[in-house]
């Protein structure tokens, strides 16, 4: 290709930008919350240098205590999954449920061990799929919000997420759905 | 004058001669030759592999091969085995088969990797495909044993279905029944993977009693070790064995039955399974082992001694992947006890037992693998996990290896030296990749500089696959190997000072290559973005969970990045976390 021409690399010497372009001295980049994404960067624009960055990517490199590296060593979850004794659902650490969404076209998983109760769950699914569930009642379930949030329990029986105690909740959730209002119906919400 | 010749041959002849053409790469050159002949072949065209399911769109390859009946599909990125892809990401295979049902009415064959796959997805293939033979899910995700009930009860001349390490929601084992009682096609069923406590068992023994064909078959933990035998007697013709759960109280009848089960079955070449081993049951197997050619402990925890006692009745064994307890016992002895019994052995695989454990109870170093290498001459794939290595060791290896192709060594600690002389191990890589001429696969790890990159980049002509975690101290690294590395398809690279400079100045490599990885290290968003623009054939995205990688600046670095050619364009299956720096796809808050 073209490129290998142009390039004018001798054993330590890199140009920044593509072949072709310009290398000009680096500049700072100011933060651009609102910038548009679709705003073409300009041809001769180079990169600034990546003082910044690798100054991150050194902290990130940095001695990690065991056990806190992501992915490390680089052993299958299958695998490590495996070398358990056959333990009964919840001893291991986590319990991974799968959240879908109505009209969202991926699955999400979530560990309900992490969460204390359903404030904390409810917030952190409001975040991930970017909705709201407004309040729930014993009475009115979450009457009223476009999304309700809800789970299968161990029966096959799909359930209004908040009616039972919390750690009765963590051991018969198999799955969660976020449910259009207007489908929660029936989910024993109504007066 | 050549003309004439090229055409003198009837379509039908060339058809013919087409057909002895098996390998992609053959068929691939076949099709460039002259017009007439990229018809031809791509009309008789039986099985394609498709190694990144987003390079290629099913509407292009069915309109190019409209007669397939086998294909095989990978979709999420390597690292995915490791969590380094969050869920969600993508690999969905429905839009595949849901095209394929149109258009393929006789395929037969569906081989995935990496990819989500859904009840849905089954169905449909059950549905669609009355010829349909082999299903292949080999670490898939998504569907439940309701699916392959569906597969189960449909598919009437089934001979594979083999779902290992895939992740299957168990609703119940009754999955097994759906097999209908004419079918008796079955040659290889895995099903290792499932969890259930109620497989069915009744289920599989009728359908191994009615499968004379059947040569390959693993069960899953849940089956226990007494009803090993029974399965055995039911299919003595097996070749490949996967053991459930092989823990039971030693009773000596169910030890000779289980002995004579093994010992009944002529052909078998090749065992697995083992969850929770009770030793006092391995020798059960001692009447097979000297035909095994391959042997599969890695989930076996059982201590040295008892794994060396059963290995050293195996002098047949071309291929060992076990897993190494962090004991009192030097396991270095037992590999050598290994090397000096297995001449054959091809292949090797050491996984760690405790790989976060903090303090190393050194039971296994490189001395073992240097022992093995000395004395199994045919070695050609490794894969070893330990603590300590040395530039002296390393390089002992490479000289008495020359004909390894697949080299992965995992030091449990990042960023280790060489333990003798504090040094990086640049030399004893170095090493590995200049005797080694035949290296397609490198996995590094220990403390590595540049250096490094400049010996792979030098000599690593054959190399098609590197992966880096932790190594190198600039650009340089990177470009030594995008620049010098000509075989190179893969690199996946995580936690390295590797930025912009590199990538950019060797853009156009990375439309030779399938794909490549880049998370924690320090490519600048803005190059990101400058990459998408200028290179129209290449996908590149970022990940990003926390935040948009716009609301930053844009010399920040980007969390992750997944670049791979494609001739689809951007793909529309993107969760909100995942942004295409394709000019032309709005990028999403």
């Amino acid at each position: 290709m073209a490129f290998a021409k142009d390039l004018n690399l001798d054993a330590t010497e890199l140009r920044l930008g593509l072949p072709g372009t310009s290398d000009e001295s680096a500049k700072n980049q100011t933060p651009a919350t609102l910038r548009s994404n679709n705003k073409r960067a300009l041809p001769e624009e180079s990169m600034s240098s990546n003082a910044t960055a690798s100054k991150n990517c050194n902290q990130e490199t940095a001695p990690l205590p065991k056990a806190q590296v992501i992915g490390w060593p680089p052993i299958r979850s299958y695998r490590k999954n495996n070398l358990q004794p056959k333990k009964s659902e919840g001893e291991i650490s986590g319990i991974y449920v799968k959240v879908s969404m109505d009209g969202a076209p991926y699955l999400r998983k979530i560990d309900l061990k992490v969460f204390k109760g359903y404030p904390e769950l409810l917030k952190a699914l409001e975040d991930m799929f970017k909705f709201k569930a407004g309040e729930y009642s014993e009475r009115e379930g979450y009457n009223g919000s476009e999304f309700v949030p809800t789970y299968e329990d161990k029966d096959g029986d799909w359930m209004l997420v908040g009616d039972v105690p919390w750690e009765m909740f963590t051991n018969s959730c198999k799955k969660l759905r976020i449910m259009k209002g207007s489908e929660a119906r029936g989910l024993g919400c109504v007066v | 004058m050549q003309k004439e010749m090229a055409y003198s041959f009837p379509d039908e002849v060339l058809k013919h001669v087409f057909s002895f053409i098996q390998s992609d790469k053959d068929r691939n050159a076949v099709s460039l030759v002259c017009k007439s002949w990229y018809e031809i072949e791509r009309w008789c065209r039986r099985k394609v592999f498709i190694g990144n399911c987003y390079a290629v769109s099913p509407r292009m390859v069915i309109r190019r091969f409209p007669e397939v009946r086998s294909i095989e599909l990978k979709g999420k990125p390597h690292f995915a085995d490791f969590n380094l892809v969050p869920d969600g990401w993508g690999g969905y295979v429905l839009q595949w088969i849901a095209e394929m049902a149109g258009a393929y009415p006789w395929l037969g064959e569906i081989r995935l990797k990496r990819m989500v796959v859904t009840d849905e997805s089954l169905e449909l293939i059950a549905k669609s495909f009355k010829n349909f033979k082999v299903l292949v899910l080999f670490s898939c995700e998504g569907f439940s044993t309701d699916g392959l009930a569906a597969i189960a009860a449909s598919c009437k001349n089934l001979r594979e279905l083999d779902l290992r390490e895939s992740e299957v929601d168990d609703l119940s084992g009754h999955w097994l029944a759906q097999f209908p009682e004419t079918c008796t096609s079955l040659v290889s069923l895995n099903i290792s993977c499932l969890g259930s406590d109620e497989v069915s068992f009744s289920a599989l023994e009728r359908l191994v009693d009615r499968c004379p064909n059947l040569r390959s078959l693993q069960l899953n933990r849940a089956v226990t070790l007494d009803k090993i035998a029974n399965i055995l007697r039911r299919a003595p013709q097996l070749v490949d064995f996967g053991t459930g759960n092989y823990a039971a109280e030693l009773q000596p009848d169910v030890f000779s039955n289980l002995a004579g089960a093994f010992s009944s079955c002529k052909e078998l070449k090749s065992l697995s399974g083992f969850w929770d081993v009770v030793p006092a049951y391995l020798p059960a197997l001692y009447s097979i082992c000297p035909r095994l050619t391959s042997l599969n402990l890695s989930y076996a925890t059982i201590q040295s001694p008892d794994l060396i006692k059963l290995v050293s009745h195996c002098p047949r064994l071309q291929r060992l992947l076990f897993l190494i307890q962090v004991l009192d016992y030097v396991e270095d002895s037992g590999l050598e006890e290994l090397a000096s019994s297995c001449k054959d052995l091809q292949e090797l695989r050491v996984f760690p037992s405790d790989p976060f454990g903090v303090e190393p109870n050194v039971s296994l170093t490189e001395q073992g693998l240097v022992a093995v290498s000395l004395g199994c001459p045919k070695l050609q794939s490794v894969l070893y996990f330990c603590r300590r290595m040395s530039n002296a060791a390393l390089v002992t290896i490479a000289q008495n290896c020359p004909n390894l192709t697949r080299f992965r060594l995992c030091i449990i600690e990042p960023k280790t030296p060489d333990y003798l002389t504090l040094e990086p191990l640049d030399a004893g890589f170095g090493a590995i990749v200049e005797h080694c001429k035949d290296l397609r696969r490198l996995s590094l790890s220990g403390l590595l500089t540049d250096h490094v990159f400049e010996y792979i980049g030098t000599y690593g002509k054959k190399l098609e696959m590197l992966s880096v975690a932790f190594a190198g101290d600039s650009d340089l690294g990177l470009h030594h190997v995008l620049s010098g590395c000509e075989s190179l398809r893969k690199l996946e690279i995580r936690d390295c000072p590797f930025g912009d400079k590199a990538l950019l100045a060797n853009a156009a490599k990375l439309e030779t290559m399938r794909s490549l990885w880049m998370s924690s290290c320090a490519v600048s968003f803005g190059a990101c973005k400058l990459l998408g623009q200028k290179m129209p054939k290449l996908n590149v995205e970022v990940i990003d969970e926390t935040e948009p990688p716009d609301s930053r600046p844009e010399s920040y670095p980007v969390d992750k990045l997944y670049i791979y050619r494609s001739v689809a364009g951007p793909r529309f299956d993107m969760p909100p976390f995942v942004w295409s720096m394709d000019e032309a796809v709005k990028i999403l808050h």
